[in-house]
């Protein structure tokens, strides 16, 4: 079972040459740490800057230069810093080529809910719905199953949805699925995890073809 | 040339009253108009609509609103770092409008450039777009979404001139740009008041014409919310 470090490592394999990525708050952000550095990439935050670089150095910390997270952050040489509406000109225009984001539930033709548990937790949807509204290639980051061991990757989601039919692959503790028009296709299972336990831990139809090989970090 | 000086922040907040529709630009504490958010505390209006990204942190930025109860409706996409928030609206004192931010964005800018209201794709079959008119494009549904109508735009900017040209920087411009000229009366705060004519024309961001009033701001804490760094020896 991989945990948030490997999803993060697993998914940096999906950043090819020359994407503009905008990674979520969470597993997402991690994966910056894990791109090949053969690998040119800009990565957008949508708070207003393109080109963003690692977390400062200690006492080098600008009040003025932070990521969606509220993060302190650098910027690399050949960044740029634009207004909200700019950035999300960049996300609603397909100009983005990758978006990396966390989600509470998944369903089988691909909704997305991360933003809301009524009556308990209302933190909003921040950039979620434009990202997942115009986004050609979404990427989940998520555990397979929540706290109480419940799967995550569902008929139909029971939570507000941030997005209908949006979500194009899922990347778990336990394997890599490719949301397609008749469920989830499993693609890679995690080091040592039986399709059996991934069968187990999935609510939602889980297509199975042939041998599923085992992810490689 | 016009002049858009005052002389402080009591003269810029000149005309706010309760019960009306206010813009705070910001991302998090990040260029937020921490001037202009310690007066409306002074001025004690009350019944506020506040449209801003966030709601602050519960002791910096519009947190302090909120805990004098001077805030009846609060419109922003994120709202996860405010307990006193999260209370307020839970227990159903506080009226809430939960947008995405790139609509918030679009509504600001809609209401600056001229627009009754744009076509979106973001909130499309969720509660978002309940009630609201929806429309196919290129088999591809949009959600139509209105102009913000506001009384005052308050927003923070690095540099600026008494004829109302602004300069941000970082990461602090977010919606203080996008909500300049988008409300009745734009009030601009700036860490640096240079005499008119030192600005380079070619690095102006937002022209005067969107200003109304501008004034130097004092004593910025520019708080920062999540401190993060790294270490000297980490490669990444």
């Amino acid at each position: 079972m991989l945990d948030k470090t490997g999803i993060a490592k697993r998914i940096a394999k999906e950043v090819k040459n020359g994407y503009y990525v905008n990674l979520g708050i969470g597993i997402p952000t991690l994966v910056a740490n894990f791109v090949r550095e053969d690998i040119d990439v800009e990565f957008q935050s949508e708070n207003g800057i393109l080109g963003m670089g690692p977390f400062p150095f200690d006492g080098e910390e600008d009040a003025d230069l932070i990521n969606a997270g509220k993060q302190t952050i650098t910027a690399l040489e050949g960044a740029s810093y634009f207004d909200s509406a700019t950035s999300f000109s960049m996300i609603r225009g397909k100009h983005v080529d990758l978006t990396i984001l966390g989600a509470m539930e998944v369903s089988e033709n691909g909704d997305i809910a991360n933003w809301k548990i009524p009556g308990y937790m209302v933190k909003g949807m921040g950039g979620a719905m434009d990202l997942v509204a115009s986004a050609e290639n979404i990427i989940v980051a998520m555990m397979h199953t929540n706290k109480k061991g419940e799967s995550k990757l569902l008929k139909r989601c029971s939570l507000p949805l941030t997005g209908v039919g949006c979500v194009k692959k899922i990347v778990t503790n336990l394997a890599v699925l490719e949301v397609t028009k008749d469920g989830f296709k499993l693609l890679e299972r995690a080091p040592g995890i039986a399709v059996e336990t991934i069968q187990q831990a999935t609510e939602g139809h889980l297509i199975i073809e042939g041998q599923i090989p085992e992810m490689e970090l | 040339m016009t002049n858009k000086q005052v002389a402080n922040v009591k003269e810029a907040l000149k005309g706010v009253s309760s019960e009306m529709t206010l813009m705070l630009g910001g991302f998090g504490l990040c260029g937020i108009p921490e001037n202009a958010i310690s007066e409306l505390v002074v001025m004690g209006v009350k019944d506020l609509t506040c449209i801003s990204n966030n709601a602050g942190v519960d002791d910096f930025g519009l947190g302090l609103l909120l805990q004098k109860h001077q805030i009846k409706k609060m419109v922003a996409s994120y709202v996860g770092e405010n307990d006193e928030f999260e209370r307020q609206m839970l227990s159903g004192e506080l009226e809430v409008e939960l947008i995405p931010q790139g609509t918030l964005a679009e509504r600001c800018r809609a209401a600056q450039a001229g627009f009754p209201a744009i076509y979106t794709p973001a909130g499309y079959g969720t509660e978002v777009a309940e009630g609201k008119e929806t429309r196919e494009f290129n088999g591809k549904m949009y959600v139509l979404e209105r102009a913000f109508k506001a009384d005052f735009s308050f927003v923070k900017a690095w540099k600026g001139d008494a004829a109302g040209n602004l300069i941000f920087k970082g990461t602090a411009r977010n919606f203080n740009p996008n909500m300049c000229g988008a409300a009745t009366i734009t009030v601009a705060e700036v860490e640096e008041l240079v005499p008119v004519g030192t600005l380079d024309p070619n690095q102006i961001h937002i022209p005067g014409i969107f200003v109304q009033r501008i004034f130097e701001g004092k004593n910025y804490e520019k708080r920062i919310e999540k401190r993060t760094v790294r270490q000297k020896t980490e490669l990444c």
